[in-house]
């Protein structure tokens, strides 16, 4: 069933709250070893917060739009006395004092949370296997990677242990898993969602996004988690966006331009899916053509250093004082390195090394700076191209799901796998993967909308139209 | 004193400032001195994962005050992290102002008139306070620190003077005209003691005559004015001595020792940390609207040099007169003018201020301003002696206020009236005519005599100046 289904159920009385999250609970505990989406399941809270449910449904109270429905968070949102890891040793025994805005939001909808999904550290990863929990293996295929590093979050949906989950996507976090599984990954315009209680990764790059088996139930959890946040200085004034009323809308007229810069790397059956995803847009009546975006293809290494510099500075506070492990050495300075030297993985220490070194005195300016100013480039391109179109179109990954182990020891080929999501973070803007297939291997693949910042309203409709339109 | 001869002390200040506002800069925490540790503090100003900053509106305010007060030009700004690890710092960056402060290019008047220019004045967030218990301060043993986060986030502004200080001297007066001005537009309590005032001096010395500056050492540590003047001088001397023994100056980092009296190596420039400022994204740039600036403008009380000005004005005196400077340090010219203007004598009233209102350590606003008026007109019209008069005040100041006229009535000082005063100098003329003779003779320094008979026959309660007035007019009626 769907999030949309079970909340009309539910709020019907058809069904109660707490069928639904045992039904649920039960698929978990069927299929949870083998395929590990999550760090932590809970049970006993979900099941309390059900009940909760059903008594106000009983009582004749609204229990809120998203009422009964299950739903994951990745384990790197803030939720009140409940660990919160983000994949890493470092925040050993951490439990926050406070819950994340999106958490609030969705306790208020009637959401039923049911467990914490694993990710790569600090979601500095594509593939979740940087967790120091064990990697999370696709449900497709158990020998493969979910893709990262929300990869607990888009198993969770694919294994159908929940209809919902949330991810967030620093250079494809959450779309390049949501394809790797099969599912709808989604990444609001920067601002849209707010980050109050999202541990940072890349603070100007940071969003969080729902993940769903359709779009419209990723539109239903899109309008409950977005919309103004006095508690981030970066959210954007005004409600959520309404997302749920267009996607019956279809794309007769609009403008969709396939991104030529991103076409070139990609294997031969993701390009064939693409092209195909092209079609079927032009088939339901957009006006489908090639679009260019010169500056695209230099995503990557700015991304590369923007996000590893903020990351220096945001995983600073990682020092052993306050909370979270701690490794005792002889004075202050030796425990800091002691407590980091244990508690981070190689990846955050690689990435912490980069960023630390793009920001030291006498480089500032050739990188950081340099890849600020490719940043602006990409958004002026960005702007071009919107002159000319609604929707920008690619592939989500350029591979299907690879098997565990592939590119571990390969960080440059691992990078790669964000090529095609990495733009619309740097320039803020909201894309979504929509299924749309599968490879020569039988795996899912996704294909990427882009659309200008909040044109959530036309995106949604286009995600619609490509999943009905999608092979089955 | 700290110029050596052939030598030119330059000195530059960075004054640190706590802003008086309810809330911390960027969470609705309280920002209060004194309380219990960590009790001040949320999952913000603790930097705990996940958590962001949202900029406090009054702090803005307060830091344009600052800026304006000081002539600064007021602009657009842009928050950066400063990155370094320390305990206290629950983020391991702090959020300042870098490259874009909100006040540049400003400047502050001494009372003696010497500009001292302000390059800049910017906002920032404070640190937490670690207090390191046992010898070492290393983390293990019976050695440890402990750390309070209730000062963390409390916002501040950074005052960076040009380096036009000359002297010891006008480091302090500089610091005390900052001081001033903090106070007066309501944007601290600039309480060195508390530190809600903290001072870095930058000093160096050079050939008296050349324009160069020479290498500069930071001192750090000065918890008050004094050791300011102290640590200044001793700094000079160490480094005059180290130049005429042919040595070289080290840029660096020193602590000033109070009990020793003397500066200590902290760190080298080579040790000086890497900061790698670069602008918070989790902030927006902030930039104040002219109609916002304006009304800060507007709203900025009379400043401390106006006053001076005004007061000095009132009493016949020059604006550096002491008593001038003491009396608007202490926030007392408002209490001198209502008195002047309700008939006191001016002189009179600025210096009652300037000693014994001021010896009496009493809020300005707890003077009872009318009967301040009262005791100087009943001691310029002479119901009340200088020594009655000070006495009356003193029991004012000291009871909260009062009326002037019971108290010296119930201190038996009621002053004599016209008739018993003629009476009583009359009599003692008469009782004293060799005296009389010789006074009228044009020995007019018997007028001291004749006084002090006044007074034993009045037991005081007669007004000298008018037991003079009635001597002189007894001698021209008997020449």
């Amino acid at each position: 069933m769907t999030a949309v289904e079970i909340a009309a159920d539910v709020r019907a009385g058809r069904r109660s709250a707490r069928e639904v999250v045992e039904a649920h609970l039960e698929t978990i505990a069927a299929r949870e070893q083998e395929v590990h989406a999550f760090n932590l399941v809970l049970h006993a809270d979900a099941l309390g917060a059900a009940d909760v449910i059903d008594r106000r449904v009983a009582a004749g109270d609204d229990p809120g739009p998203l009422a009964g429905v299950p739903i994951a968070l990745k384990d790197n949102l803030a939720t009140r006395g409940i660990p919160t890891t983000c994949g890493s040793r470092i925040l050993d025994g951490w439990r926050p004092p406070y819950d994340a805005t999106v958490v609030t939001r969705l306790r208020e909808a009637g959401a039923v949370i049911v467990g914490k999904t694993n990710m790569d550290e600090f979601a500095m990863g594509s593939s979740t296997e940087n967790s120091a929990f064990g990697p999370t293996r696709n449900p497709h295929d158990p020998s493969r990677v979910p893709g990262g590093s929300s990869g607990g979050s888009a198993a969770a949906v694919a294994a159908g242990f929940v209809p919902l989950a949330l991810g967030s996507d620093t250079g494809g976090s959450i779309r390049q898993p949501a394809a790797l599984c099969g599912v709808v990954g989604m990444k609001p315009t920067y601002g849209v969602v707010s980050r109050y209680g999202l541990v940072a990764f890349a603070s100007s790059l940071d969003q969080i996004g729902p993940l769903a088996a359709t779009v419209a139930d990723a539109a239903a959890l899109l309008e409950v988690i977005g919309g103004h946040d006095p508690l981030d200085s970066t959210s954007i004034a005004g409600p959520a966006p309404r997302v749920r009323g267009v996607l019956d809308d279809g794309v007769e007229g609009l403008r969709v331009g396939v991104v030529r810069e991103l076409t070139g790397g990609l294997d031969p059956d993701v390009a064939a899916r693409l092209n195909e995803a092209a079609a079927a847009l032009a088939g339901a009546g957009a006006k489908v053509d090639d679009a260019s975006v010169p500056s695209v293809g230099l995503g990557l290494s700015a991304y590369y250093l923007i996000a590893t510099a903020e990351a220096s500075s945001n995983l600073a506070r990682y020092d052993g004082v306050r909370y979270g492990l701690r490794v005792d050495a002889e004075d202050v300075t030796a425990m800091y390195g002691a407590t980091r030297a244990a508690g981070f993985g190689a990846e955050v220490k690689r990435r912490i090394m980069l960023g630390t070194y793009a920001l030291s005195a006498g480089y500032y300016d050739a990188y950081y700076g340099q890849a600020q100013r490719v940043r602006t480039l990409l958004i002026r391109d960005f702007e071009a191209a919107y002159a000319q179109f609604d929707l920008l179109l690619s592939a989500t990954s350029p591979t299907t799901a690879f098997p565990l182990g592939a590119k571990s020891d390969d960080p440059l080929a691992m990078y790669l796998s964000d090529v095609c999501t990495i733009p619309s973070n740097l320039a803020g803007h909201p894309a979504a993967s929509v299924p749309f297939g599968t490879g020569d291997d039988g795996m899912p693949v996704g294909i990427q909308l882009y659309a200008p910042a909040l044109g959530e309203p036309v995106l949604f409709r286009a995600a619609a139209a490509l999943e009905r339109s999608a092979p089955r | 004193m700290t110029d050596v001869a052939g030598w030119e002390t330059v000195i530059g200040l960075e004054v640190h400032c706590e802003l008086a506002t309810a809330t911390k800069l960027f969470c609705g925490c309280p920002n209060v001195f004194g309380d219990e540790p960590n009790t001040n503090v949320c999952p913000v100003c603790l930097g705990l994962p996940g958590s962001l900053p949202v900029l406090n509106r009054r702090s803005v305010e307060l830091a344009m005050a600052v800026g304006t007060a000081l002539h600064c030009e007021v602009r657009p700004s842009v928050f950066h992290r400063k990155n370094y690890f320390y305990p206290d710092m629950p983020k391991d960056y702090q959020v300042s102002q870098y490259d874009q402060p909100i006040n540049v290019g400003g400047h502050l008047d001494l009372p003696d008139g010497t500009r001292i220019g302000v390059t800049r004045a910017h906002m920032e967030e404070d640190t937490g306070k670690t207090t390191h218990v046992g010898e070492s301060g290393r983390i293990h043993g019976a050695d440890y620190a402990l750390v309070d986060y209730n000062r963390a986030g409390v916002p501040l502004v950074e005052i960076v003077s040009e380096p036009d200080i000359r002297s010891a001297d006008e480091a302090r007066a500089y610091v005390n005209e900052l001081r001033a001005i903090l106070v007066a537009i309501g944007a601290s309590d600039a309480r060195m003691e508390e530190g809600s005032l903290r001072i870095d001096a930058n000093v160096s010395v050079r050939p008296a005559g050349s324009s160069a500056l020479g290498t500069r050492a930071e001192i750090k540590n000065l918890n008050s004015v004094r050791s300011l003047g102290r640590a200044v001088d001793y700094e000079v001397r160490r480094q005059i001595g180290l130049l005429e023994a042919g040595d070289k100056v080290v840029q660096e980092t020193r602590h000033w020792n109070e009990d020793a009296g003397r500066t200590s190596s902290m760190r080298s420039k080579e040790e000086a940390y890497d900061y790698r400022y670069f602008p918070e994204p989790d902030l927006v740039p902030l930039a104040p609207s002219d109609r916002w600036r304006d009304a800060v403008a507007a709203g900025l009380p009379a400043l401390p040099a106006d006053r001076r000005r005004l007061l000095a004005a009132a009493a016949g005196v020059a604006a550096d007169h002491q008593a001038v400077v003491t009396v608007v340090a202490l926030g007392l010219d408002d209490l001198v003018t209502a008195a002047v203007a309700g008939g006191a004598d001016p002189r009179l009233a600025l210096n009652r201020a300037a000693n014994e209102v001021a010896a009496a350590h009493v809020a300005p606003a707890d003077v009872d301003g009318a009967a301040f008026t009262t005791v100087l007109v009943m001691e310029g019209d002479g119901r009340l002696t200088s020594t009655q008069a000070k006495q009356v005040l003193a029991d004012v100041l000291a009871g909260g206020g009062g009326d002037p006229v019971a108290i010296a009535r119930a201190r038996g000082f009621e002053a004599l009236g016209a008739d018993a005063l003629t009476g009583a100098v009359d009599q003692v003329v008469a009782d004293n005519p060799g005296e009389w003779a010789r006074f009228k003779e044009g020995e007019a320094k018997l007028a001291g005599f004749f006084v002090g008979k006044v007074m034993a026959a009045t037991q005081g309660r007669a007004d000298g100046r008018a037991v003079t007035a009635r001597l002189r007019e007894l001698a021209a009626a008997n020449r």
